[in-house]
């Protein structure tokens, strides 16, 4: 009993990286198990194909129901954030390196860890203004547009590639960081 | 009936990147601050398990469940696609702070704003097709 009640602590608390790296292995194992593949960003393209993209670009006439064991991939994604959301995240503050934090209160971003996501960029009250909306935008624009550009994300190229020591996937993994450190380190601290 | 083990599955991955914080903006903007290990730890842990899952695959050591031998497609050759595709994503990664897998888990935690997030990433999938041909690969 006192087990069960130590393994519910545990699964309460924020799971560390040696717990999350190997189960997304095992989803990783799962997948390429029933036959199929582990990469995300696909779907993205899957969903464009519904909506009728192949009338305007013929890439997108494919046939996107052989895909639709990707979407239901999919499906379990906002099923797994609703249920941690709901039953298994008593507390959502994010226990940040405090340098972290002064970082980004320089850079006009408050109270940052007291949640998963900053409101300077998240909150509804940023969300419906142009500045904020449009940043939301790029943000997914850029996504989408690179990862289908490498052929990949970071399911992909990060952890199926890498895995696989493909040269390709060290060179994307490689551009995910030079991207993301220049936004970081040179975009960010002028947005805000 | 056939389709419930990838919702399984996906509810396996999006509750682990939840509970991990692997979903968080600031997650993502400390691993590029390089002020904590956590993200790397993550991905570095995934990678290091990936690399044997990867080896037993090819030995045949591990099929899929019907018994065939597991093949790993290999991506597409190019340094300018996946380094400037990889960049271009990068940039995305760290302004939004979630990639593709994140954005979908995100929307299950009830973040609406991310549904804007997710509009720009089915539009940039599309722009990607619209204008491939003119892009060096």
């Amino acid at each position: 009993m006192l087990q069960l009640f130590g393994m519910i602590d545990f699964l309460l608390q924020p799971w560390p990286w040696y717990v999350a790296g190997p189960i997304i292995a095992f989803c990783m194992f799962l997948m390429f198990f029933f036959g199929k593949k582990f990469g995300v960003s696909s779907n993205l393209e899957t969903v464009c194909a519904m909506g009728g993209a192949g009338k305007f670009v013929d890439f997108f006439k494919f046939d996107w129901k052989k895909n639709i064991w990707n979407l239901m991939f999919v499906v379990g994604l906002v099923l797994g954030g609703f249920i941690a959301d709901q039953w298994l995240t008593p507390d959502e503050t994010v226990a940040l390196n405090p340098a972290t934090v002064q970082d980004l209160y320089d850079i006009g971003i408050h109270n940052a860890g007291s949640s998963y996501l900053p409101d300077e960029i998240y909150g509804l009250e940023s969300m419906f203004t142009v500045k904020g909306f449009l940043i939301l935008l790029a943000a997914g624009l850029l996504v989408g547009f690179g990862s289908r550009y490498a052929g990949g994300c970071t399911s992909g190229h990060g952890i199926v590639g890498l895995s696989s020591l493909s040269m390709e996937s060290f060179i994307a993994v490689g551009g995910f960081f030079i991207g993301g450190l220049i936004m970081t380190w040179f975009i960010l601290p002028y947005l805000f | 009936m056939k389709y419930i083990k990838y919702i399984l599955v996906g509810i396996l991955f999006g509750i682990t990147l939840s509970k991990s914080e692997v979903i968080s903006w600031y997650r993502i903007y400390e691993m590029f601050k390089l002020q904590s290990f956590h993200m790397f730890g993550v991905i570095g842990s995934a990678v290091a398990i990936g690399v044997i899952l990867m080896y037993l695959f090819k030995n045949e050591k591990l099929k899929t469940y019907t018994g065939k031998p597991i093949v790993v497609e290999p991506k597409k050759k190019g340094i300018p696609r996946n380094l400037f595709g990889g960049i271009i994503f990068g940039l995305g990664w760290a302004l939004g702070g979630a990639c593709p897998g994140p954005m979908y888990i995100l929307l299950g935690k009830g973040a609406v704003a991310i549904l804007v997030v997710l509009l720009g990433a089915h539009l940039g999938a599309f722009l990607y097709h619209a204008v491939k041909r003119h892009l060096p690969h």
